[in-house]
């Protein structure tokens, strides 16, 4: 029992950052009807600002905020470098283009800077753990778990009680008609591209916190647990993506802790069959999303 | 206010509207009538901004606004209701409202609401509710007072009597007849013909993308020939919601 409650808390830490991701890449798919590979591209950039900030002698006090802000920044920039000029083309161009955008990054990462793996030290406080009742916890997982929902209500407030996010809601099931009412199309899709980028570089100080590292490749698997946990909760629903992350991050935690010692390095395997599974029974994801409308 | 010549607008090789030439005058109805196909969604489209025109020319009060986008058209003062209303229904009454007042300065954007309630009662006895449990008739009220809260100087309509009862039907002609006596300027297409030649000042007929005819409502109205060869023959029922194209 102890061990599932140490499980269920790591597992919803973990599914704390897949969310922020998650949520990130469906705000932009709800505008544009792009599915983001580039979106761990955000990481990526933000991971190597990290470093440069840690070798010139900053503290991680200063270096959260300057990763969310290169995310930001970097976001913004992809979509005016790229994704602006192919706004009207198929979904398919669109999916091509992101796919290029992460090569692109990754390659220009890997020639201009290094192949080789840039370390830094990890907060003291993030190995540190605490007693409850019999019961360990991660101080990692506490504070992620709790930025993560304070983010996810900021967002909800900016979502609901903001013309932005009015603008935002209402270009996500129908365009043209929020075009019709005023709503600048300019804008909103700058605007959803700078959220998602503020929601990937909260993730970011954690991914980067746990890793104490980055590589050219580091944005690959937090965009894939992103864009699969998008995928989980209902492609288009930002309550979905939200819920896909914490299930990933669940299933990944209590899965590896059950498997026998032997298969445990099928972990991600099982992850992967198991979100079949669900696909078959449920191809839309956990939430139905009724309008799919291009954006 | 609104002059549109020689609009053309195609669909890859298809020409949907071939030189249109249309005017509209300040405080004036006009309503574009014709069978399925004619280009009329087209017409309103092109001019809303939503299509780039392939030829001719808009001129709003004068001014050259030919294939602005829609926000900049809106901020001119020309609203679209669209084809089908297309309400957001993830968003409750109120919120649709609001995002029809985009454009407009917060601070007069409650006065506007107020005055959407006092025009659409039943909006106001519904304003948390989700715009997706709404009726047909309260959904095409909601279209159109998301559209008027932009305080549009022309507001133009495509098809607001499509798919609803014909009690719902009189409703809305009801309201279109009350905007028009309040001064508004509208640009309506509708297939309820008969209806439409009673409410609006003048009307013109588009067959196959071409203005095929025009005039005031009684002139048209009078036309057999036009209505059997250009709108699909005449109803003679009482209600007189006949004339369906």
């Amino acid at each position: 029992m102890t061990e599932l409650v140490q499980n269920i808390a790591d597992g919803l830490g973990r599914g704390s950052i897949y969310a922020l991701l998650a949520l990130g890449v469906a705000v932009v798919f709800g505008v544009m009807h792009l599915l983001n590979f580039a979106h761990g591209e955000l990481i990526t950039v933000s991971g190597y600002a990290a470093y440069w900030a840690f070798i010139t002698g900053w503290s991680w006090y200063l270096i959260a905020p300057l990763v969310v802000v290169v995310a930001i920044a970097t976001s913004i920039a992809i979509e005016q470098v790229a994704f602006r000029w192919v706004r009207n083309a198929p979904d398919f161009t669109l999916l091509l283009t992101s796919f290029g955008v992460h090569f692109l990054i990754e390659a220009a990462f890997f020639m201009y800077v290094s192949a080789a793996v840039r370390s830094f030290d990890r907060p003291d406080w993030i190995t540190k753990t605490f007693d409850v009742g019999g019961i360990n916890f991660e101080v990692f997982d506490v504070v992620v778990i709790a930025v993560t929902l304070v983010t996810l209500g900021l967002t909800t407030l900016l979502l609901q009680r903001t013309m932005f996010g009015l603008s935002l809601r209402a270009a996500a099931e129908d365009f043209d008609t929020a075009r019709l009412m005023g709503v600048r199309s300019d804008r909103v899709i700058r605007g959803a591209f700078a959220l998602s980028g503020a929601l990937a570089g909260i993730a970011a100080i954690f991914w980067l916190m746990r890793a104490g590292q980055t590589t050219p490749g580091a944005g690959l698997t937090p965009m894939l647990k992103g864009v699969l946990a998008a995928l989980i909760g209902g492609l288009g629903s930002l309550r979905g993506a939200v819920m896909g992350g914490f299930a990933l991050g669940l299933a990944e935690v209590l899965l590896r802790s059950r498997l026998p010692d032997s298969i445990a390095g099928l972990t991600d395997g099982v992850v992967f069959a198991l979100i079949a599974l669900l696909f078959i029974f449920r191809p839309q994801g956990f939430v139905t999303v009724a309008h799919a409308e291009r954006v | 206010m609104l002059e549109v010549e020689r609009l053309t607008t195609r669909y890859g090789s298809i020409s949907a509207l071939r030189s249109v030439s249309i005017s509209v005058g300040a405080g004036e109805v006009i309503g574009i009538i014709g069978s399925n196909g004619a280009g009329k969604t087209t017409l309103l489209n092109t001019v809303a901004g939503l299509l780039k025109p392939a030829g001719g020319r808009v001129e709003l009060d004068g001014s050259d606004v030919t294939g602005w986008t829609p926000d900049r058209m809106l901020q001119a003062g020309v609203a679209l209701v669209p084809e089908h209303r297309r309400i957001f229904t993830d968003l409750t009454v109120a919120e649709n409202l609001r995002i029809g007042g985009v454009t407009v300065p917060t601070r007069e954007r409650s006065s506007l609401l107020d005055e959407m309630v006092e025009l659409f009662p039943v909006l106001g006895a519904r304003h948390q509710t989700s715009a997706g449990y709404l009726s047909g008739g309260e959904a095409q009220q909601l279209a159109i007072a998301r559209a008027l809260m932009s305080k549009p100087r022309l507001l133009m309509m495509d098809e607001p009597s499509l798919g609803l009862a014909p009690v719902l039907v009189e409703v809305v002609f009801d309201l279109l007849a009350t905007l028009r006596d309040r001064g508004r300027t509208l640009l309506v297409v509708e297939q309820n013909a008969t209806r439409m030649l009673e409410v609006a000042d003048r009307a013109y007929v588009l067959r196959s993308g071409e203005v095929v005819a025009s005039g005031t409502g009684p002139e048209l109205a009078a036309s057999e020939n036009l209505f059997d060869t250009f709108v699909g023959g005449r109803d003679s029922s009482s209600n007189g919601q006949g004339a369906q194209a």
